[in-house]
C-alpha cells in the first residue's frame, strides 16, 4: 500500500527550530531543505545541523525527506555523503531533466550503501521535476530507478523555464500537471503537486489544491505550515469517498465469498484500480481519524 | 589546531545557538559560555563544548557560544561547523 | 457639600491616611495605569511610610514601586498578580514582608471578610460625576468592565474616584455607585490608552501554538460538554485564544448555541455573541477595544464584579456555571499542579489571576501549552510554585501530545476513541526529557518573598527568594 502524503512541508534545513517542530505541524512528510531555502555560504551548516537532527531527534512517524543540492552543483555528493548513513525516508534530488539524472544520482546513493554497509535501496527518490525538460521525459523519470515512488511537479522554475505567469486558475501548469499525474500513474507511482506560495491568500491555497485533488494528484507540497490544515483536509477523502470505498469492499468481500469473478456496484463494475482505490482510501481514513488534520 | 580567523556558525534565534571563534594572542584557550538556559543545562553545554574541542584538538582560540535554547544535537552542529570552517581557514 | 477634591494629596489628607494603613487599587487600566503611581508618589511626599497596598494585580509599569518598597514607604503587598521589574526586585528580596498573593476570586473573598482591610481605596474612573457614580466604558482612558474594584468601593473605609472625564451628573450608565464614594479627584490623565487595552486581539500565527489550539479544540469536541447551553471560558493569548478560534468552527459545523462565556472578554467572545453562538457575556474585564465597544452597546454583554466571577461564596458565583475553561501554564507536574506564579529560574513573573478560581469552578479545565520554551519542558517533577491544584485541572493539551488526570477515566476514554494522542503524563515529561535533556533543579534563597492563598482563603504554597 502506497505511503500517505497528502502534505509534505518545506522546513529550511538550517533552522534549528523548525526542524525540532516539523513533525508536529500536521504534514505527512516534511522536506528538509538543504537547497533554496539555504545561501550558499551556509551549505555546510545546513548540512551539519540536518544530519545530527537525523541522528537524534524521533520524528514520531512523519516521513522525512531531503531535498539535496542540483547534481550542477558542488554540494549534491556532500550532502548525499553526509546524508544517506543517516537513514531518512525519501532523497528529493531538484531540477531532474532525465532518466541519467536519477541514475547518477541513484548509483552515487548506491556507492554509499556499500561503502558504509547499509540496508540496500531501502531510501526512496522523489525527483523535482520544475523545467520543460522535465516534464516532457516525465514518464521515463518515472521508471528510472525502483526507488522513485512519487514525482513532484514545482511550479514556480518551471513558469520561469516556460516564460510564463504562475496564476491562480493554473492555466499556464496545466498540461504539465496531468502529463505529470499521467507519467507517475502509468508508472505506478504517486504525483504530488507544486506548493502555492502565496502565505496569506487562503482563498487561492484552496482553489489550487481542489485543482490538484481533481486531477489526479495524491497530495501537494506546503512552504508555509499554515498551509497544512487546508491542504490535508482537501486530500483527505470526503465522507462519501468513504462510505462509496467502504462500500466497494463490502461488495468485493461478498463477491468472493459467493465464488463470483465479476461484480458491480451501483451500476458500474468494479474492477481492480477501483478495488485498490477503495483500499488506499480507508487507509487514508483510519490514519486520519481524530487528528492528523 | 590553533583558532587564527574570526569564525561564525548559528545564530541568536530561538532554539539556536551562534558559534564565534577568534584568535587570541596569547596562545590560551578561552571559553565563554552565555545561555538563557544557563542555571538548568550549563554544565551539560560546557561538556559538549569540551568534548568538540578535544575532537578538533584546539590548543588556544577564544570560544564564545551565545545559546538560546539549543538542544544537544543542535549545539554539536554548530560547533562542528564553526570548527570545520575554522579548519579549512575560512 | 463637595466630594470634588482638588488633588491627590488633599484627598489623601481628607481621608486621615497613617502609617500603617491600607490603600487599594484596581487594576484594569493595565500597564497603562497613572493612577497607582501617581497616588504613591503623594503619599511619599506627604512624608508617610509602612504603607500596605492592595492593588488587583501590579504591571511594569508601576516600577517607581521598587524605590518605594527601598525607602520603606511601602513595607507590605497583597495582590493577584505582578510582572516587571516590581516582580523582579521582590524576588530578588527587597521587602521584608512576603507578598501575599490571592486571586481574582480569592481577594473579594478576603476583603468581604475583612481579612484585607482597606483603609483607601483609589478607584480609577474612566467616567465619572461630581458625586463619585462611575462606568469604565467611555472616557479617554476607557477600560470596560470595572469588575475588580467593586469588593473595594463596597467595603473600604474611604473611597476615592479618580477620573480624568468629569461628566454631567449623573454618569449614566453606572457601575459603581456614588453611594459607596467619598471623594471624586480630577486628573490631568489617569492612563494611556495605548497601555489600557490593545487596539484588536489577534490570534497567534505561531504554527506550534495553532497546532495545539487544533488538539485542544478536538478535545472539547469529544468531551462530552459540546451541546446547547455550554459555557466556556478562555485566556487572552497564545494557544488559549487560538482555541476558541477551531472551537468556532465546530460550534458552526454542528449548530450548536451556547448559554455564555465569562471572564477577560476580547474581541473574540464578542464574535461569538454577535454571531448568536452565545446568549451573554459575563464579563469582569475587558481586553480590548471591542470589547468595550461591545460592553457599551449590547445588553448581553453584562459587566460583572470579582465577586459574581469567583468568589467561592455559599451563594455562588459564575465559575461554578461554567463548562470549559482553557487556560495556560508555566511549569505543571506529575499530579497536574500548575504553575503560572514563577517561571523556570525562581522569578515571579504573574499570579493566579482567575486560574486556580476557574479551574476549580468549571466541569473541564483544559491546560493548553507547548512542551517545551527555549529548551524547558513544561512538565516538571515539581512545580516551583502551586497556583492551581492538580485536583481541579482534568486535561493538558501539548502539540506531541495530551494528557488527561487519572481521576477523569472516562474523558480519557472518550478522548482515545476519539484517536487523539493520548499520553501519560509521566510518559509525557520522559519524552520530553530525552529529546531536551534533564534540566538541573533551581537553588532558591533562604527568604519568603511571597506566600500563595488559595481562594478559600488556606495557604497553598510559599515562593521563596531568586540567588
Amino acid at each position: 500500500m502506497a505511503r500517505i502524503r497528502r502534505t509534505m512541508l518545506f522546513v529550511p534545513g538550517n533552522n534549528p527550530g523548525m526542524l525540532f517542530n516539523g513533525c508536529v505541524l500536521g504534514a505527512d512528510s516534511v522536506i528538509f531543505d538543504l537547497e533554496d531555502a539555504i545561501s550558499l555560504g551556509e551549505k555546510d551548516s545546513a548540512r551539519i545541523l540536518v544530519r545530527n537532527a537525523l541522528e537524534t531527534l524521533n520524528y514520531n512517524g512523519t516521513e522525512i525527506i531531503i531535498r539535496i543540492n542540483a547534481i550542477n552543483t558542488s554540494f549534491w555528493q556532500k550532502d548525499l555523503d553526509m546524508i544517506i548513513p543517516k537513514n531518512p525516508n525519501i532523497i528529493m534530488p531538484p531540477k531532474i531533466e532525465s532518466k541519467e539524472d536519477i541514475i547518477e544520482i541513484e548509483n552515487y546513493i548506491t556507492k554509499i550503501e556499500e561503502r558504509d554497509n547499509l540496508v540496500k535501496n531501502e531510501i526512496k527518490l522523489i525527483p523535482l521535476i520544475e523545467s520543460a525538460l522535465g516534464v516532457e521525459n516525465a514518464f521515463e523519470i518515472a521508471k528510472a530507478s525502483s526507488r522513485v515512488v512519487a514525482l513532484f511537479l514545482g511550479a514556480e522554475d518551471l513558469t520561469a523555464n516556460l516564460g510564463a505567469k504562475r496564476t491562480v486558475e493554473g492555466k499556464e501548469i496545466f498540461y504539465s500537471r496531468s502529463r505529470v499525474v499521467i507519467a507517475a500513474k502509468a508508472a505506478n507511482i504517486q504525483a504530488i503537486d507544486t506548493p502555492y506560495t502565496d502565505i496569506n491568500d487562503e482563498e487561492g491555497l484552496i482553489k489550487d489544491s481542489k485543482i490538484a485533488k481533481d486531477m489526479g494528484f495524491d497530495g501537494k507540497a506546503a512552504i508555509s505550515p499554515r498551509h497544512v490544515e487546508e491542504i490535508n483536509k482537501i486530500f483527505t477523502p470526503s465522507y462519501e469517498e468513504i462510505e462509496y470505498s467502504r462500500r466497494v469492499i463490502e461488495a468485493i468481500e461478498k463477491a468472493e465469498k459467493e465464488g463470483k469473478g465479476v461484480i458491480s456496484l451501483d451500476g458500474q463494475m468494479i474492477d481492480a484500480p477501483i478495488v485498490e482505490r477503495a483500499k488506499y482510501v480507508i487507509s487514508i481514513f483510519e490514519n486520519v481519524k481524530g487528528g492528523r488534520y | 589546531m590553533k583558532i587564527q580567523n574570526v569564525v561564525m556558525a548559528g545564530s541568536l534565534e530561538s532554539n539556536d545557538v551562534l558559534v564565534t571563534l577568534r584568535p587570541t594572542d596569547n596562545d590560551k584557550l578561552f571559553i565563554n559560555l552565555e545561555s538563557i538556559v544557563q542555571k538548568q543545562f550549563a554544565n551539560r553545554i560546557k561538556k559538549i563544548i569540551d568534548d568538540m574541542l578535544n575532537e578538533f584538538n584546539v590548543e588556544s582560540g577564544d570560544i564564545h557560544v551565545q545559546d538560546r535554547g539549543a538542544l544537544d544535537c543542535t549545539l554539536r552542529a554548530r560547533l562542528e561547523t564553526a570548527l570545520s570552517r575554522a579548519e579549512e581557514g575560512r | 457639600m463637595s466630594k470634588l477634591v482638588n488633588s491627590l494629596e488633599e484627598a489623601i489628607k481628607i481621608c486621615g491616611l497613617e502609617d500603617g494603613m491600607t490603600v487599594s487599587f484596581h487594576h484594569h487600566l493595565r500597564n497603562g495605569d497613572f493612577v497607582l503611581n501617581d497616588v504613591m508618589r503623594a503619599i511619599d511626599k506627604l512624608g508617610f511610610k509602612n504603607i500596605k497596598i492592595a492593588p488587583s494585580a501590579i504591571f511594569p509599569v508601576h516600577e517607581p514601586l521598587v524605590d518605594l518598597i527601598k525607602k520603606g514607604v511601602v513595607t507590605e503587598i497583597t495582590t493577584n498578580y505582578m510582572s516587571g521589574p516590581v516582580a523582579k526586585a521582590i524576588s530578588e528580596g527587597i521587602m521584608d514582608k512576603p507578598v501575599i498573593f490571592h486571586s481574582h476570586g480569592g481577594r473579594p473573598r478576603a476583603i468581604e471578610n475583612n481579612e484585607i482591610k482597606i483603609d483607601i481605596a483609589f478607584i480609577a474612573a474612566p467616567t465619572c460625576d461630581r458625586e463619585g457614580n462611575m462606568n469604565g466604558i467611555n472616557g479617554p482612558s476607557a477600560c470596560g468592565s470595572l469588575g475588580y474594584a467593586y469588593s473595594d468601593a463596597m467595603y473600604a473605609n474611604k473611597v476615592i474616584a479618580v477620573t480624568d472625564n468629569l461628566v454631567d451628573y449623573p454618569a449614566t450608565p453606572i457601575s459603581i455607585s456614588q453611594t459607596e464614594v467619598d471623594y471624586v479627584v480630577q486628573l490631568n490623565s489617569i492612563g494611556d490608552p495605548k497601555g489600557i487595552v490593545s487596539g484588536t486581539t489577534q490570534i497567534t500565527r505561531d504554527p506550534v501554538g495553532l497546532t495545539i489550539a487544533r488538539y485542544a479544540s478536538r478535545v472539547i469536541e469529544h468531551s462530552g460538554l459540546l451541546k446547547d447551553g455550554f459555557s466556556f471560558q478562555t485566556g487572552a493569548g497564545g494557544a488559549s485564544l487560538a482555541t476558541a478560534f477551531y472551537l468556532k468552527k465546530i460550534l458552526k459545523e454542528k449548530n450548536i448555541k451556547g448559554s455564555f462565556g465569562l471572564g477577560g472578554i476580547t474581541g473574540y467572545m464578542v464574535n461569538f455573541l454577535e454571531e448568536e453562538l452565545f446568549e451573554g457575556l459575563l464579563d469582569v474585564q475587558c481586553f480590548d477595544l471591542a470589547a468595550i465597544e461591545s460592553l457599551r452597546e449590547n445588553s448581553n454583554h453584562q459587566e460583572i464584579s470579582a465577586s459574581f466571577y469567583a468568589n467561592p461564596s455559599p451563594k455562588g458565583c459564575a465559575v461554578d456555571n461554567l463548562d470549559i475553561v482553557i487556560l495556560g501554564a508555566t511549569e505543571i507536574d506529575k499530579f497536574f499542579n500548575v504553575n503560572v506564579h514563577t517561571d523556570s529560574n525562581g522569578y515571579i513573573i504573574g499570579g493566579s489571576g482567575g486560574h486556580s478560581d476557574t479551574a476549580a469552578g468549571s466541569k473541564l479545565c483544559m491546560i493548553v501549552a507547548p512542551l517545551f520554551r527555549a529548551r524547558l519542558p513544561i512538565v516538571v517533577e515539581k512545580v516551583h510554585t502551586i497556583t492551581t491544584p492538580g485536583e481541579t485541572v482534568d486535561v493538558l493539551v501539548t502539540e506531541r501530545g495530551i494528557s488527561v488526570n487519572p481521576k477523569n477515566i472516562m474523558l480519557k476514554e472518550k478522548l482515545v476513541n476519539a484517536g487523539l494522542p493520548i499520553i501519560d503524563i509521566q510518559d509525557l515529561k520522559e519524552m520530553a526529557e530525552k529529546i531536551a535533556g534533564k534540566p538541573n533543579s533551581i537553588i532558591v534563597g533562604d527568604k519568603t518573598v511571597g506566600k500563595v492563598i488559595y481562594r478559600d482563603g488556606t495557604v497553598l504554597d510559599i515562593i521563596k527568594s531568586v540567588i
